[in-house]
């Protein structure tokens, strides 16, 4: 068995008035050991997929394979081998971290200490505490914990670190670290592009249902034609008067977009691009109003692949 | 698996789910303190305000108003060595607003031939002023008892009407405890999203929804013991039939009403909806089941029906016991319907029950 999760042509379509098909023909697999991310803005059909991979909902259509079994028929055994830590759930506000780790470990048949779970996530100075008193970041550790306790083959994460601080998040990133350190596999949901690029071996990205893209932060980035970025914009006039293939003819660019004011030209190396690039603007007397350069990030990628920007959408959800 | 050194797998430590589980329902709820307020004091106003309510105070106190008039001052001193009468002289039309609102029981009206009384056909106790002054009446008027009679009133623990209500108590806060307790607990978890949770476990069905029954019978028994005990104090109601059976009701009891309400709770999805189905379930056994009264006072078509209804036979057998000192086995048939309510009920919510 060398697939943690295999998945082929998975459909979820939910009944209503329209129907709305939230999953549209997903293939996947997910290696053992591997921690694969899953990139998508809000309703793209992260939490649906990843919960029919869970057995919590059943597919329309598709056939589902989880550590080589199917749900069908051992639901049961697969349970007990995996680790999920929901969207949204709230623990019971008056039982304690301990408690509520112990409960979860009474669940399983094998597992760790639920001392060795919190200190897993750092929580060890509230193992005695109401789950009620505790913030969001400590909550959402605690939610990893009660994966972790079964001392699991894979792990779900759906996202885990959806509405923290960075530095919360930057805690649940070394978390997360630690498990795929110690060959779990584990397959998450974000929509932090930065997330995926840092903890995810591979990254699929997900719009509308489907998977368009789907690769090692590095081979998607690189499908941009080069890693770097670099963004200008000009005077109201100048931004009117170009177009993007008034640049592509420069040194080193790959690719030239207008987004909300601003040119983003896709490079190889910004070091000959730059140069050439004011030398240009002098030539034409244009007035630069800002200049960045930048790794080019997943971000950019799912601008290219759907003309929209994921780092926009993920700032309106709750 | 590969693990650092520090993770030790603990396979001995594996508690029991169920017990796991309700540990975990007996925390939540010992430290709620608002909650236990409440599940353990409103019972105890329940009997105190019911036990005042229905007081043996003796019949009595009718308001009878004489119209004025030359004897009405003699009639008014006839009338009140009957105790239970109230007489007044006032003018024909106060006496006519007394009446009609509702503020006298009685009218006397002298005329030259005798008497004539107004009241209200329809209330009883103008019916019995109506007796008891005409009866006063008469006698001064130089009627004769035809036979000797003699009162024996029935006082003693045990043929009140608080005896009769008591146990009908006992059950109602089993109903009611049961039917909330399990369902709001299982419609909040599912809210929370607690319920999902656990279904992505290896945990068994049966042992969370056992947990939260036996958790119910853990939380109902204090309730109703308190009510009996506080019965016993304030009024001297007592079980003719002795504590271990009705303790043996009660269980049975507690198990039915919580099987009940997971059964309620199965599908509803928000605190809204479980009120309403509630409600729809507990209103036809407040009303239905010989709480407050014996349900043979219900038209005849209807009683098959309330006597199928899980009070019904609860009721039924609890006053059996501590009524009339009946032993369980006389009881079987009531017993039966219980425990089939619960089971039944369990095993259809085992079925049908959502977790999402
Ligand atoms: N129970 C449901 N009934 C009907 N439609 C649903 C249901 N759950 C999700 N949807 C719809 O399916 C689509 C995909 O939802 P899903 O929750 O899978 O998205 P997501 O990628 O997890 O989004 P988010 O980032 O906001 O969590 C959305 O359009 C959503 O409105
Ligand atoms: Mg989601």
């Amino acid at each position: 068995m060398s697939f943690a999760i295999q998945c082929s042509e998975l459909r979820k379509t939910y009944p209503g008035r329209p129907p709305v098909e939230a999953v549209r023909g997903i293939d996947l697999s997910v290696h053992l050991g591997e921690c694969l991310g899953v990139l998508g803005p809000n309703g793209a059909g992260k939490t649906t997929t990843i919960e029919i991979l869970e057995g919590l909902l059943a597919p329309s259509s598709g056939e589902v394979k989880v550590l080589g079994m199917r749900w069908q028929d051992h639901a049961r055994e697969i349970r007990e081998q995996i680790g999920i830590s929901l969207q949204e759930t709230r623990f019971s506000d008056k039982l304690k971290v301990r408690e509520t780790l112990a409960l979860f470990r009474s669940f399983y048949r094998h597992g760790i200490d639920p001392d060795d779970a919190i200190e897993r996530v750092s929580l060890q100075d509230k193992a005695n505490h109401w789950i009620k008193t505790l913030s969001g970041g400590q909550r959402q550790r605690l939610a990893v914990a009660t994966a972790l306790v079964s001392d699991p083959a894979l792990m779900f994460l759906d996202e885990p670190t959806t509405g923290l601080d960075p530095h919360s998040r930057r805690e649940l990133w070394e978390i997360i670290q630690g498990c795929r350190r110690q060959g779990r596999t584990t397959l998450l949901t974000t929509h932090y592009m930065e997330e995926a690029e840092r903890l995810c071996d591979r990254v699929a990205i997900i719009d509308h249902g489907r998977i368009i893209a789907l690769g090692t932060p590095g081979e998607l980035i690189a499908r941009l034609g080069g890693d770097h970025v670099v963004e200008f914009s000009l005077t109201g006039r100048a931004m009117a008067e170009t177009s993007p293939e008034d640049w592509l003819d420069l040194p080193a660019v790959t690719g030239c977009r207008y987004e909300s004011g601003t040119v983003h030209l896709s490079v190889t190396e910004p070091h000959v691009v730059l140069p050439a690039l004011l030398d240009r603007l002098s030539r034409r007397s244009y007035q630069l109003t800002s200049l960045t350069t930048r790794h080019a990030s997943l971000d950019d990628v799912f601008v290219m692949l759907t003309g929209r920007t994921l780092e926009f959408e993920r700032e309106d959800s709750p | 698996m590969n693990h650092d050194s520090w993770d030790r797998a603990s396979e001995g430590r594996n508690h029991h789910a169920f017990f796991a589980l309700l540990a975990a329902r007996v925390r939540e709820f010992v430290r709620e303190p608002a909650a236990i307020f409440w599940v353990y004091v409103f019972p105890l106003i329940l009997v105190v305000a019911l036990g005042a309510a229905f007081r043996n105070q003796p019949v009595g106190g009718f308001v009878v108003v004489v119209v004025e008039s030359e004897q009405a001052a003699t009639i008014q001193e006839a009338l009140a060595t009957d105790g239970r009468l109230e007489p007044v002289v006032l003018s024909a039309q106060e006496a006519w607003t007394r009446l009609t609102t509702g503020r006298a029981e009685l009218m006397v009206v002298i005329e030259p031939s005798g008497y004539r009384y107004q009241f209200d056909p329809h209330r009883a106790d103008s019916v019995l002023a109506r007796e008891a002054a005409d009866s006063v009446l008469q006698r001064v008027a130089g009627r004769q008892d035809a036979v000797d009679v003699h009162d024996d009133p029935l006082d003693q623990p045990g043929a009140r009407y608080i005896d009769f209500l008591v146990p009908g108590l006992v059950g109602l806060g089993l109903l009611g405890g049961g039917l909330w307790g399990v369902g709001f607990a299982i419609v909040d978890m599912r809210i929370r999203r607690l319920l999902k949770r656990y279904l992505a476990t290896p945990m068994k069905r049966s042992h969370f929804l056992g947990a939260i029954m036996a958790s119910r019978l853990i939380f109902t028994i204090p309730e109703v013991l308190l009510i009996i005990l506080f019965s016993q104090l304030l009024f001297g109601v007592t079980s003719q039939g002795g504590y271990l059976p009705v303790a043996v009701l009660i269980l049975l009891g507690a198990f039915q009403f919580s099987g009940i309400g997971l059964l309620v709770a199965s599908r509803a999805q928000t605190i809204e909806t479980l009120s309403g189905l509630m409600n729809a379930v507990m209103l036809p056994m407040w009303i239905g089941t010989g709480l407050f009264f014996p349900i043979e006072r219900f038209p005849e078509f209807v009683q098959p029906v309330l006597k199928l209804l899980p009070l019904t036979p609860l009721n039924a057998a609890l006053r059996g016991v501590m009524l009339e000192g009946a032993s369980l086995l006389s009881l079987a048939p009531e017993i039966s319907l219980i425990v089939a309510w619960g089971v039944v009920s369990f095993v259809i919510a085992l079925r049908i029950f959502r977790w999402t």
